[in-house]
């Protein structure tokens, strides 16, 4: 079982059906109009409960993915760019996502900027495939990553924070 | 300072030394070897085979030379991989294939094969150029790419069914030296559809134990039948931390590693000794498990399951051989993963705590489906919109 925090940011997220990866011509445009249904559906709860964090769109056939997170941090907005693939064996194994700007200013990176998961994720996706998506990848691998490394990599001084628009979040 | 004419004529003068020494050398950089067509087992200190084909004198293998036929593809060349194909190198391999995106860094200096020169080349370029100098009879095909995504994985298959040395079939073995899970999946859906038989080996994050594993699919347990298995460590979880850095290295459980891995591929192609189907290492108790597993008839991949059918029909087609003795198969009731296990371990390895499924020391990386989610749970419901309208609306959220 997972504890209550992870449920509650699970609940967001609708699950999908459809088991099929990339190179399956014939499901992948099913579960690809999952994955949307999924992340708008997300989204849309995100910016209802005044957690808008994320935007991600993708190529045509929705093998590789980018976009922008947001981390609050003492009242300051920091914006990093992020991207991944969709893996071959997609559901099967999550996208390894990665923040090219930040690689090599934190150990918890593998190279290209790809996030250092926690051990729990990769048995947590394991046991939920097909059901997790792109969504469940970003909220329970992205996010807490951010949440950790983050203010550590501001404390350090390694982010600094960059003038923008206080509306950055819905360009 | 010296004119322009000057440095044309030492230019010259220069070319003219480096003609002579390439002729010396037989048209390699200095100090490297000429190629030799046959192998000789003649004991004299200017032939690099003598030593190996000694092994034929001793009777340990019937004819070393065969190693000369073979291909094995290498993929991921790190601190496993690297080490695993200048060992081949040396032993002669006739060809190899080597798949690595990674460029070589100063902060892979811990480990062995690359030098600090070379950091900033593409792991599969720099280990080319080491690897033909060390033995210019090797054949060596190199990919600087991610095997994981959809563009390379066709090309990668492709390689792996069509590089052999002639560059009419398939490689003779594939040797996965990846550091994640996502590669190692990879090359499991690539070689359960080819009917490739490989090796996996992996080094823990925290750098103390590691394994091999033989993966024949339809006969053995594939990548996917089942969760990674864990060697024991013996440390506690409490005084474990993660905290910092993802993962840890040493030139030493990496070279253990990839010398059981390479034993075990010299023995698999040159038919001699018993080839190990698991081993594992743990470093700090210097414990070695070892057993056999077989496939998982519920196995996630449908090529697995393909695989299977298609070995038990060759097995029943079999003239059967008469069992002197019958082992008893250890199928464990509480087995959630319908794979049989048949532990191997050797009786001083009993001293640790006994596993009811895996061999003694040995343990899933998780345990089975939990209940994370509930029936309850909101699933993407039945859409008519397209999915371009689906991207256009993610878009203008
Ligand atoms: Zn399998």
């Amino acid at each position: 079982m997972v504890d209550a925090a992870t449920r509650k940011t699970l609940s967001n997220i609708p699950l999908l059906k459809t088991k099929a990866g990339p190179r399956d011509k014939d499901l992948w445009p099913s579960r690809l109009k999952e994955e949307y249904q999924s992340l708008i559906q997300y989204v849309n709860n995100n910016k209802e409960s005044d957690n808008d964090w994320f935007r991600l769109e993708s190529n045509k056939d929705g093998t590789r993915w980018f976009g922008k997170c947001w981390h609050v941090h003492e009242l300051l907005k920091y914006e990093f760019e992020i991207e991944f693939d969709i893996p071959v064996t997609y559901p099967q194994t999550a996208p390894e996502i990665a923040i090219p700007e930040l690689d090599g200013k934190t150990a918890k990176m593998y190279r290209g900027g790809k996030i250092c998961l926690t051990d729990h994720f990769k048995p947590l996706w394991a046991k939920n495939v097909p059901k997790f998506g792109i969504g469940h990848a970003m909220a329970l691998g992205l996010g807490p990553w951010l949440a950790v490394e983050i203010p550590d990599l501001i404390s350090k001084g390694l982010v600094l924070y960059k003038e923008k628009e206080e509306n950055g979040a819905s360009k | 300072m010296a004119t322009v004419d000057e440095l044309k004529e030492r230019i010259a003068q220069l070319e003219v030394e480096l003609a002579k020494e390439r002729e010396k050398t037989g048209g390699n950089v200095a100090g490297a070897r000429k190629k030799i067509d046959q192998m000789s087992s003649e004991v004299v200190d200017s032939n690099p085979y003598s030593r190996l084909m000694a092994l034929k004198r001793m009777g340990i293998v019937d004819n070393y030379e065969r190693i000369r036929d073979f291909t094995v593809a290498v993929v991921g060349v790190g601190g496993v991989g690297s080490v695993t194909a200048e060992m081949l190198t040396r032993c002669g391999i006739g060809k190899l294939l080597l798949f690595d995106y990674d460029k070589v860094e100063l902060a892979n200096m811990n480990r062995l094969f690359f030098q600090p020169y070379q950091a900033g080349m593409s792991k599969v370029q720099a280990a080319e150029k080491t690897l033909r100098d060390i033995n210019p009879d090797v054949q060596f095909e190199t990919h600087n790419y991610n095997i994981t995504t959809v563009d390379n994985f066709q090309h990668f298959m492709d390689r792996i069914s069509h590089g052999n040395l002639k560059g009419d079939g398939s490689v003779d073995l594939v040797l996965s030296c990846v550091d994640n899970f996502e590669a190692r999946m990879a090359i499991n859906t690539a070689c359960n559809e080819l009917e490739q038989n490989w090796i996996e080996s992996g080094v823990s994050e925290n750098a103390v134990s590691g394994h091999i594993q033989l993966i024949k699919p339809g006969e053995t347990a594939c990548f996917a039948c089942a969760p990674p298995l864990v060697v024991a460590e013996n440390i506690d979880e409490k005084t474990l931390k993660r905290e910092g850095v993802c993962a840890a290295s040493l030139p030493t459980t990496m070279g253990v590693v990839a010398g059981l891995l390479v034993q075990n591929t010299l023995k698999y192609l040159l038919g001699f000794g018993s080839v190990t189907h698991y081993l594992g290492y743990s470093a700090l108790q210097d414990f070695f498990p070892t057993m056999s597993m077989k496939p998982n008839p519920a196995c996630d991949d449908s090529f697995c399951g393909k695989r299977q059918e298609e070995f038990q029909r060759k097995e029943a087609l079999r003239p059967k051989t008469v069992e002197v003795v019958k082992e008893e198969e250890i199928v464990h009731e509480s087995n959630d993963w319908g794979i049989s296990l048949v532990d191997e371990s050797s009786v001083d390895d009993l001293k640790t705590q006994p596993a009811p499924e895996l061999a003694s020391g040995l343990s899933y990386a998780y345990d089975k489906p939990d209940e994370t989610t509930k029936d309850s749970d909101e699933v993407v419901a039945d859409t008519d919109q397209s999915l371009d309208e689906l991207m256009a609306q993610m878009k203008s959220l």
